[in-house]
């Protein structure tokens, strides 16, 4: 490996360089404030790396990696996404006494890994990008020990995620042992060479999609989801809803534009079904829930089985759905979490929907930001969320994929039903005398939620820049 | 620029109004009636410049193009013809007169319900304005939110209910529209290669049968549900008779009247083979809504919810009319549209100011109060006069032109909705009796009209007067809109339709 393909892999390297030094920092003198500025200063070094430097080239690095627009544009937007988590992980864990330095060295490895995920081209790098991905939640999750559902969830990750880890690994055994290589080209290749995928194969695909199923939290397989997104800590379930998924969510993408999935019927069916079922049953259960961080993973759910309307109808026009709506969802997701966050004290997550009762009278303005990003999620106009559907409506129309359009207008429907239910209690008059959380707030991740808001609008109402952008990177392919 | 200008005005206007009531109570509201005011006073100046004192020779008097996202081909495009012309007047006088309902009634989070009130002003001026598809699904939402606001914090006592009924209605329809515009867009891409969502175009657009009647059907489901016709009306008694005063005003007076509009705006000139064939369907809906809605009203004892069910029946005469397809009946749902906004408005204003008197609404706890207000009680004769189709008033101007052109598409159906008229009679008569007449009066105190009641009546009442024996102005407004609409048709109907378009223009 010579210099010039070593400096392609610098975002990863540095992030491990980061990891380091925040393990060596606390080695030396815990400080909370010190750490959480060596992570943050280290995402932005990358950031700026990503945009200065990785434009418009496309590099293989034989046999794991390919780093192109689609990779690059989706690497930049998993660091700018932890770095906002990064922002409202300071305060929230600044007011919790459990020891809090080592929380960033395991962000900074989930990072690693899902921005390993998005540009591997080779079972192991997949795997590699994925495990490190996983054990880092292991611990996220479970962060905040004190508190009983934290273990609670971190076990049911814990067992659930080893568990879909075998049938992955089952599956890419099965594939190799069919086609003879684990990288993606190659397996492609043998395929095309093929009338009719052979049963080994179509098995093979079966566990893998089982265990890429399950990081998606896609249904049927995602009963883990609202136990671990109530239970761990607000900043890591926002950091989970986006890019633990979005980063396995581009593989996806990745693998089935190389593999050519669109021709394969039994593959598009599956996906299909899964789509469809993700976003009834999604919003189906977020109906009845009475607590915000499970209405947001119920949802996250169903905005899952969206993105796979848009991976689904394929083409450019899919690709750059998929982008366009991963970006708008994880601002959209970032500031809701955020928002959870934020309204959190050191008793408990801001998490009844109680706890948001007359918070347009008592806190307007988060109140309103907090109404932005549920309008967001919700798909109404003036918010990226309705582009980023609108996209993906248009792609879906453009292939003649109706029955999944359908559906997507009706589940949106029913998705508005809670997310309005959340902002009607916020628009409620406060009652006197309850007891109330006492969040302290702070500048940081006021400003980012600020920032998060102005980003959802913006994209809501000039869209125009971010679909260029897009489009240059993913035209570098 | 005067255009953008009605926009920006409201909008700006609405984030002062919210900004400026952390210091005082009183500014949103002179900030919202000066907004309004000078929306009204730039909408008539436009309308003198243009069709009084130099008619355009074009139906498109101002038109105005920017890009907004060209990467789909939207453009931030709006025209103003004789049609939309109307409708913006009517917006901004209801609008005017919305601001000086809510003067008093609202007591709470005064800068936020301004805030509401003028974007969803701003929402409707935008819907009555826009030429270019995504722009128009843009502003059909945009008029929803603040519209759901109102009603869910500022509504009666089951406000929740009505204001997420309300929501779930119409963004549900409103999607299925969305579909229908992709599809159009997609389909008038795939031919042409021009991809783009601007009206004029996609008018070109050369559809299949079977994909026309699909994408008609998405562009119905949206403005059915909002006009409303039966089966697709119950959101509406709920929403108009838990909203505060201002939000039924706003409701009946306007954006139901979306829906005609964008029956007449879309749906005909962007289909108009399907259009046809489901002409006979569509007046027979308007039919069973007319009487449908009639024969509730009658049987309603809640007084806003009476009026409502009056909407449901009156808007079964725009359905009749527009599916009718000739001239003379168009003209009559035109002038439908303002009349109804005028008097149905000014019935809610009026259960309104009786609510804010005795704190109900139900009119079995009413009675006599002619004695105690006559103002107010004469005022509402004329109302209720004008409800029911008394000619010298404009409804029935509008009414007996729409059944006029209906009776030349299907006799039989304009027998049926004429029988609704017997009944408009019926339920109109009958808020007279209960209300004003009778002895049941007590000895309650019940104030007549006060001046700021009377600043707002005065005005409807010379109005929906000079509508009925004056109706010219409006008529001559229109014209070039409809013929427009119509020309399109002819070139591809059979004779009969040609000889009742001439027909049609007789009434000049």
């Amino acid at each position: 490996m010579n210099n010039v393909e070593i400096i392609n892999l610098l975002p990863g390297i540095l992030l491990g360089c980061a990891s380091v030094l925040a393990l060596i920092s606390i080695t030396i003198k815990r400080n909370h404030k010190f750490t959480y500025l060596v992570t943050a200063s280290s995402l932005l070094g990358v950031f700026y790396f990503l945009i200065t430097y990785a434009v418009n080239r496309t590099i293989t690095l034989e046999p794991l990696f390919i780093i192109d627009g689609f990779g690059l544009f989706n690497t930049g937007l998993i660091i700018i996404s932890t770095l906002a988590v990064v922002m409202i992980s300071y305060p929230y864990f600044e007011q919790r006494e459990e020891r809090k330095e080592e929380y960033y060295i395991l962000l900074i490895l989930a990072t690693l890994g899902a921005s390993m995920l998005v540009i591997s081209k080779h079972f192991v790098s997949l795997f590699l990008g994925l495990e490190i991905l996983s054990i880092s939640l292991y611990g996220m999750i479970a962060y905040l020990r004190k508190r009983e559902r934290s273990d609670e969830a971190g076990i049911k990750y814990l067992i659930l995620a080893a568990f879909s880890s075998a049938f992955l690994l089952f599956g890419m055994a099965l594939v190799y042992a069919e086609a003879g290589t684990m990288d993606f080209e190659g397996i492609a290749v043998y395929m095309f060479s093929l009338d009719e995928l052979p049963l080994i194969l179509v098995t093979g695909f079966g566990l893998i999609i089982v265990g890429v199923g399950f990081k998606l939290g896609i249904v049927p397989f995602h009963l883990w989801t609202p136990d671990v997104y109530e239970g761990a800590p607000a900043p890591v379930t926002a950091f989970i809803a986006t890019v633990s998924k979005g980063g396995v969510i581009v593989l996806l993408v990745r693998f089935f534009m190389i593999i050519q999935g669109h021709q394969y019927t039994v593959l598009v069916t599956t996906f299909t079904v899964l789509a469809i079922a993700s976003m009834f049953v999604g919003n189906f259960l977020a109906l009845r829930q009475n607590n915000v961080k499970r209405i947001l993973a119920y949802s996250s759910i169903a905005h899952m089985g969206y993105i796979l309307v848009a991976f689904l109808a394929g083409g450019e026009l899919g690709a750059e759905a998929v982008c366009f709506y991963l970006v708008a969802y994880f601002a959209t997701s970032l500031g809701a979490f955020g928002i959870v966050a934020v309204l959190s004290d050191e008793e408990r997550d801001a998490e009844r929907l109680e706890d948001y009762k007359g918070l347009l009278w008592s806190r307007p303005w988060i109140a309103s930001t907090f109404t932005a990003m549920l309008l967001s999620l919700a798909g109404i106009p003036l918010t990226a969320g309705f582009i980023g559907k609108f996209y993906i409506i248009a792609a879906g129309v453009s292939t003649h994929r109706w029955l999944l359009v359908v559906m997507l207008a009706v589940n949106s429907v029913i998705g508005l039903y809670y997310y309005i239910k959340i902002i009607a209690v916020m628009f409620e008059r406060p009652e006197e005398g309850r007891p109330v959380l006492h969040p302290k707030l702070y500048w940081v991740n006021l400003a980012t939620l600020l920032l998060l808001a102005v980003v959802t609008l913006w994209l809501g109402m000039n869209p125009q820049g971010m679909i260029d952008l897009i489009r240059e990177f993913l035209g570098s392919t | 620029m005067v255009l953008i200008n009605f926009i920006v005005i409201l909008m700006a206007g609405g984030i002062l109004a919210w900004v400026v009531s952390r210091w005082s109570a009183a500014a949103p509201k002179w900030i919202a009636l000066g907004s309004m005011g000078l929306n009204l006073v730039l909408v008539i100046a436009v309308w003198m410049e243009n069709c009084v004192v130099h008619p355009a020779e074009d139906s498109w008097i101002i038109k105005l193009d920017y890009q907004w996202i060209p990467a789909f081909g939207i453009n931030f495009s709006l025209a103003l013809d004789g049609l939309s012309l109307l409708m913006l007047m009517l917006t901004f006088f209801l609008g005017f007169l919305a601001v000086i309902t809510s003067w008093k009634e609202i007591t709470y989070r005064v800068g936020f319900y301004y805030f509401n009130l003028l974007w969803v002003i701003a929402g409707i001026t935008g819907v009555f304005l826009t030429t270019d598809l995504f722009l128009f699904y843009f502003f059909w939402e945009v008029m929803l939110i603040p519209m759901y606001f109102l009603i869910g914090i500022w509504g009666h006592e089951n406000r929740q209910y009505a204001a997420y009924k309300f929501f779930i209605f119409t963004q549900a329809s409103g999607l299925l529209m969305l579909l229908a515009i992709a599809g159009l867009y997609f389909v008038h891409g795939d031919q042409t290669g021009n991809y783009t969502f601007g009206y004029f175009q996609l008018l070109e657009t050369q559809l299949s049968p079977g994909m026309e009647r699909w994408l008609m059907l998405g562009f119905l489901a949206a403005f059915v549900v909002k006009l409303p016709i039966v089966p697709f009306h119950t959101w509406l008694p709920d929403a108009h008779s838990q909203a505060p005063t201002a939000g039924s005003l706003i409701l009946a007076g306007l954006l139901l009247k979306t829906g005609a509009y964008g029956l007449i705006r879309f749906v005909l000139p962007l289909f108009p083979h399907a259009a046809h064939e489901f002409g006979t369907w569509g007046m027979a809906l308007g039919v069973v809504g007319i009487i449908y809605g009639a024969i509730l009203a009658f049987g309603q004892t809640d007084l806003k919810r009476l009026v409502a069910y009056t909407s449901v029946s009156h808007m079964g005469f725009v359905m009749v009319g527009v599916f009718a397809f000739n001239e003379l009946a168009m003209q009559g749902v035109v002038m439908q549209m303002i009349t109804h906004g005028i008097s149905t408005g000014a019935l809610f204003i009026l259960a309104g100011s009786i609510y804010e008197r005795i704190h109900t609404r139900e009119i079995t706890s009413m009675g006599g109060f002619w004695i105690k207000a006559p103002f107010m009680g004469t005022i509402t004769l004329i109302f209720v006069l004008a409800s029911l189709g008394l000619p010298g008033l404009g409804n029935f101007v509008a009414e007996f032109l729409t059944l006029l052109g209906a009776w030349q598409a299907d006799r039989l159906l304009t027998v049926l909705a004429t029988l609704g008229l017997v009944a408009a009679t019926a339920y109109s008569l009958r808020i007279m009796q209960r209300v004003f007449l009778g002895m049941k009066s007590g000895e309650a105190p019940f104030e007549d009209f006060s001046l700021r009641e009377k600043i707002m009546m005065v005005p409807l009442a010379v109005v929906i007067i000079l509508l009925g024996v004056y109706p010219h102005p409006v008529f001559s407004t229109a014209e070039s809109s409809i013929a427009k609409l119509f020309s399109g048709f002819s070139q591809e109907q059979p004779a009969s339709t040609e000889k009742q378009l001439k027909e049609g223009g007789a009434h000049e």
